[in-house]
């Protein structure tokens, strides 16, 4: 009687508690995560079907069967029924057939990188839309969101209309981070001298939370924005607002900015140079430092020979020095000056050297052997 | 000739007083006056009562296989008492550090504590409780005298060893990593990690590593070339079954893991470029490397523990396994899968939906043999007569808790749904909930079953029920609010959060932890209090719970040889039909036995090995030179000791039997 009690007591505080609490991975407001919700739900209803049983038949067996209780038969020797066998490995087969096609079905659409083709259950998207790309770069320990469109950037603010299709190119400066709004979509990794897509649209308007789902060391636990979903007004309003003051974030900028730091306050940048999440991306907003796109063209062609092994300083992109603690050792490098702050941007300079714009020799040098290329 | 900073530097390497943070850091400073207080309590009681002879020529130097396990499994309590109270520090600085209140542990030294937890808990923990016991009882079921190497056995123990004691030296001298459990590149190279941290790491499990590796190649022959004769591959005991299954894991897997973290190693130390960003390196090459390790070794844990429950639920339920043949094969697919589901582990990391389907489909399909293994533990039970001694609550905890984890556990294998629990605590909760509810309590179940085998008596009752319902009900507390936490969008690594509506989920899960701490106590005083009670809790038979597998046929604990005669087997469950069949216990006949002698070789060894290790560590490269030239000389020359057997006479077996022999005459008048 008593424990009855003590465990209705218990049960009732839980259910008031869950209540209290905001489940946003079960119940939150974008449409891609709305999917992966039922998604959950689905599965754990699938598996509910085989545990449910299992447990109540544990506790029934260990309950009835107990030394105490002579009434229940025993048979030493029973070990073996083929019916049983067949039973207890197609039953678990049966449910994860079932899960297995709803997980190869969902995971191609509900994949991030796919262009979205719905904003919500009831209102397709046709299939040339454009979405809004908003460029997300992680920095230790903040976010930065670069608005090619706007010509904007934010620093730990991210803002977007609802019902409009987004897409995220993510990347990072260094550390591996885990770019995620659980109310909006789920998570994908930012990685340095890489791009991650997430596509994802907002369907409430609200505040909601967004962070970095993987550690990524001292700063981690304080690497946290505000995720704004705006109604179309709202967010000319808000994109005004950041206009509002004369700010500029380009390259010298970034390179300040990027330095490591831990509540990083909201900033915002009413002007952004356009080569910059190319460059971040690249790894060569410092411009002693090679693209890593120029890099893997030069690789591509056969790579640099004999001479490219003094070519370290310009593919060094984390050195210490950046990290604002040791002093970078000189060394020499034969080919800096290609990558030097040239007019017009790096890959104009680079189709302007003789050795890439001719087809011919690139063709070439793809299957020479290395050594050949006696351009460096 | 002190002031040169040159010849400083030379001698201790990157170690300076500034070195030992306990000179600003009042935990680790009282921590380190426990451990000398501790230290020197044990130095001194061992000299006062004369016993470091016999330590050195019993345990240390001992090739017994038995011992060996049994000192495993010391090794992890040891370090589970370590490895629990990074927990508790961690669950108590999540339940405080709320409303822009810190807590009492910046992220410098909370970063350290989830690091070590983590390598602790797998690689010192679980690693030692399931080599000890597979060491301990292995070769009694197959009627073996030994392993096939014993020296290589003892050597395995001692590295591993080693290898925590390095980690735990970190504690003092420096700083262990911060970088999370399976140190990922870019976070662990050194422009991000400069520090020594993950040196530590790198050697503590490279040091530790040389020995699981061993000791798998070991168990793998002798289970192969070494059983009694008679017992066929399909009338191995389930145990040996599953030890042989992780043994084949770990030599396939281990590799792997020594592999990257060379590479890792060389990044840090040689200024490679494997995994950095600069230069071509590629983090997402560690990540898979790593985990394809790391997948097989979930299962290396696992295995093991499915093995003691199939042991445990057919004795305490008076009954043949059911599905025996089917609980074979299960084991097998397991071990074959766990090598193609690696990638389940990042989904979030960029690859294509269908690279993903692949492995979150693969994944799932481990669920198939794993649920036949349970139904076929719940039709054991059916029509059984099942005693609920504490083995048997423990599977039986084991059997509720685990079926939730697996359920958890396939939900975070259907990509998308992955994308949104990912790295969040409903991941934290899932594997707790399966290693803690799996692994855990199967090593709990084989402690308390085997423990009289081991020391001739049972382990006490009213103890070992307190530890079994403090862990279970502690760890309901301490996890179901992680599910819910995931649920509310909360990642793991955190230590210090916003948003004051998660506090209650946390204040919850830290008084679970208690629980668990009061469970772990409560183990610890079952083995006290039955060591004060030891005279009325001895078992004189060999045999106290009607056992079935032939580790129940000798004595406990067992002579040196093992099994005077070895025994013939003609059915599965040997010892059991050996018992219907009216088998009469030889008492005259004894041969001198062929056994292996002791050797201090495996201790030395390792111990180089340590300073090696630590000497890397701190770049006292004429240390590294030094210790490596010992090593490898002292390896060489102990091949040239031939000095390594002995017989035991005949007519020391003949007194020994005669003493059991009469020891069961007593019991049955």
């Amino acid at each position: 009687m008593l424990s009855k009690l003590v465990r209705g007591v218990a049960l009732t505080s839980m259910f008031s508690l869950l209540a209290g609490c905001n489940l946003v991975v079960i119940d939150p407001s974008g449409d891609i995560a709305s999917q992966q919700a039922d998604l959950i739900i689905v599965s754990t209803i699938l598996m509910l079907l085989i545990i449910v049983p299992v447990m109540a038949l544990t506790v029934f067996f260990a309950w009835k069967y107990r030394q105490g209780n002579k009434d229940a038969e025993y048979d030493p020797e029973w070990h073996h029924s083929t019916k049983l066998e067949v039973v207890i490995w197609s039953a678990p087969l049966v449910i994860i057939i079932a899960l297995g096609a709803i997980t190869w079905v969902t995971t191609h659409t509900l994949d991030p990188y796919r262009p979205l083709d719905r904003i919500d259950a009831e209102r397709p998207l046709p299939k040339d839309h454009e979405p809004m790309v908003i460029e997300v770069v992680s920095l230790d320990w903040k976010w930065l969101f670069l608005y090619p469109e706007q010509g904007i950037a934010t620093v730990n603010e991210l803002a977007a209309p609802v019902d409009t299709p987004i897409q995220f190119k993510i990347t990072s400066s260094g550390i591996m981070n885990s770019f995620f709004i659980p109310a909006l979509a789920g998570q994908i990794y930012s990685m340095a001298g890489m791009e991650t897509k997430l596509h994802a649209v907002i369907n409430e308007e609200g505040v909601f939370d967004g962070f970095s789902g993987n550690y990524s060391g001292e700063g981690f636990s304080h690497m946290r924005f505000k995720f704004h979903g705006l109604s179309q007004d709202g967010f000319d309003a808000w994109v005004d607002n950041v206009k509002a003051d004369e700010n500029l974030l380009g390259r010298s900028q970034y390179l300040e900015l990027e330095k490591p730091s831990i509540k990083e306050p909201v900033r915002y940048f009413s002007s952004v140079d356009p080569e910059l999440y190319n460059a971040i991306l690249n790894m060569c907003v410092d411009q002693s430092k090679m693209c890593m796109n120029e890099m893997m063209h030069i690789d591509e062609n056969g790579g640099g020979g004999l001479a490219g092994i003094n070519n370290v300083m310009s593919l060094t992109y984390d050195v210490p020095q950046m990290r604002g603690s040791q002093q970078l050792p000189e060394s020499k490098s034969y080919v800096a000056t290609l990558c030097t702050a040239p007019e017009g941007g790096l890959a104009g300079e680079l189709a302007n050297l003789p050795l890439f714009d001719n087809e011919q020799v690139s063709r070439a040098m793809s299957v020479a052997p290395s050594g050949v290329s006696t351009g460096f | 000739m002190f002031s040169n900073p040159d010849l400083l530097h030379f001698i201790f390497g990157r170690l300076s007083l500034d070195s030992f943070p306990f000179l600003h850091d009042p935990i680790i400073l009282v921590t380190l006056l426990g451990v000398v207080v501790g230290g020197i309590a044990v130095v001194g009681g061992i000299s006062y009562f004369r016993l470091w002879g016999y330590l050195w020529r019993e345990w240390i130097t001992s090739i017994d296989h038995k011992k060996i396990g049994i000192m495993y499994i010391i090794l992890a309590i040891i370090m589970l008492l370590r490895g629990f109270a990074d927990a508790l520090m961690m669950r108590a600085q999540q339940a405080i550090a709320f409303n822009g209140a810190e807590g009492f542990l910046p992220p410098h030294h909370y970063d350290q504590i989830f690091t070590a937890h983590g390598v602790i808990m797998i690689f010192f923990v679980a690693m030692p409780l399931v080599t000890g016991l597979m060491n301990f009882v292995v070769p009694l079921q197959i009627g073996a005298r030994d392993v096939a190497f014993p020296f290589l056995n003892n050597f395995s123990f001692w590295m591993t060893t080693c290898g925590a004691a390095l980690i735990m030296a970190s504690l003092f001298v420096g700083e262990f990593a911060m970088t999370g459990w399976l140190a990922y590149p870019p976070l662990s190279d050194i422009v991000y990690s400069p520090g020594v941290g993950v040196d530590y790491y790198i050697w503590a499990l490279q040091i530790a590593g040389v020995g699981t590796l061993l000791s798998g190649v070991n168990l793998i022959v002798t289970i192969v070339k070494m059983r009694a004769p008679g017992m066929s591959m399909m009338k191995m005991p389930v145990f040996t079954w599953t030890s042989l299954c992780t043994n084949i894991l770990i030599v396939a897997a281990f590799p792997v893991l020594t592999a990257v973290l060379v590479l890792l190693g060389l990044d840090r130390y040689a200024d490679t470029n494997f995994f950095t960003n600069d230069l071509g390196g590629n983090a997402m090459m560690y990540i898979n490397l790593i985990w394809i390790w790391g997948h097989p070794e979930v299962y290396i844990l696992i295995l093991p523990a499915f093995g003691v429950f199939s042991e445990v639920v057919s004795t305490f339920c008076r009954k043949r396994l059911f599905g025996y043949s089917s609980m074979v094969y299960a084991t097998v697919v397991i071990t074959i899968l766990s090598y193609i589901v690696w990638l389940h582990h990042f989904f979030t990391m960029g690859s294509g939906a269908s690279v993903n389907a692949f492995f979150g489909i693969t994944t799932m399909i481990i669920s198939i043999p794993t649920g036949a293994k349970v139904f076929n533990w719940l039709f054991t039970m059916y029509k059984g007569r099942i005693s609920f001694d504490v083995p048997m609550l423990w599977t039986i905890g084991f059997m509720l808790t685990f079926v939730i984890g697996g359920m958890t556990g396939v939900m975070l294998a259907v990509p998308p749904a992955d994308f949104v629990l990912h790295n969040s605590l409903f991941l934290i909760a899932h594997f707790h909930n399966v290693i803690i509810g799996g692994v855990v309590f199967g090593m709990f179940a084989g402690i308390v079953y085997w423990f009289p085998k081991a020391f001739g008596f049972k382990l006490d009752e009213f103890w070992g029920k307190m530890s079994f319902w403090l862990w279970t009900i502690g760890f309901y507390f301490a996890f179901m609010p992680l599910y819910v936490l995931g649920l509310m969008g909360v990642t793991r690594r955190m230590s210090q959060f916003d948003d004051p509506s998660l506090q209650i989920w946390f204040i919850i899960a830290a008084f679970g932890a208690l629980l668990i701490a009061g469970g772990i106590g409560s183990f610890i005083m079952s083995i006290v209090v039955a060591v004060i009670k030891r005279d009325k809790l001895r078992d004189e038979t060999g045999d106290p719970w009607g056992g079935r597998t032939l580790e129940w046929s000798t004595s406990s604990p067992p002579p040196a040889y093992n099994f005077a005669f070895t025994p013939v087997v003609h059915e599965l469950d040997a010892w059991d039909d050996m018992k219907k069949r009216g088998f009469v216990r030889p008492t005259s006949g004894f041969l001198d036995i062929h056994m292996p002698k002791n050797t201090g070789a495996g201790f030395i060894l390792a111990a180089i090995s340590l300073v090696l290790g630590f000497a890397l560590v701190w770049h006292i490269w004429w240390l590294v030179a030094a210790s490596f030239i010992v090593l490898i000389v002292g390896a060489i020359a102990h091949t040239f000791n031939y000095d390594r057997d002995y017989h035991i006479p005949a007519s020391e077996v003949v007194a020994t039997e005669e003493e059991r022999t009469a020891l069961l005459a007593k019991q049955q008048a």
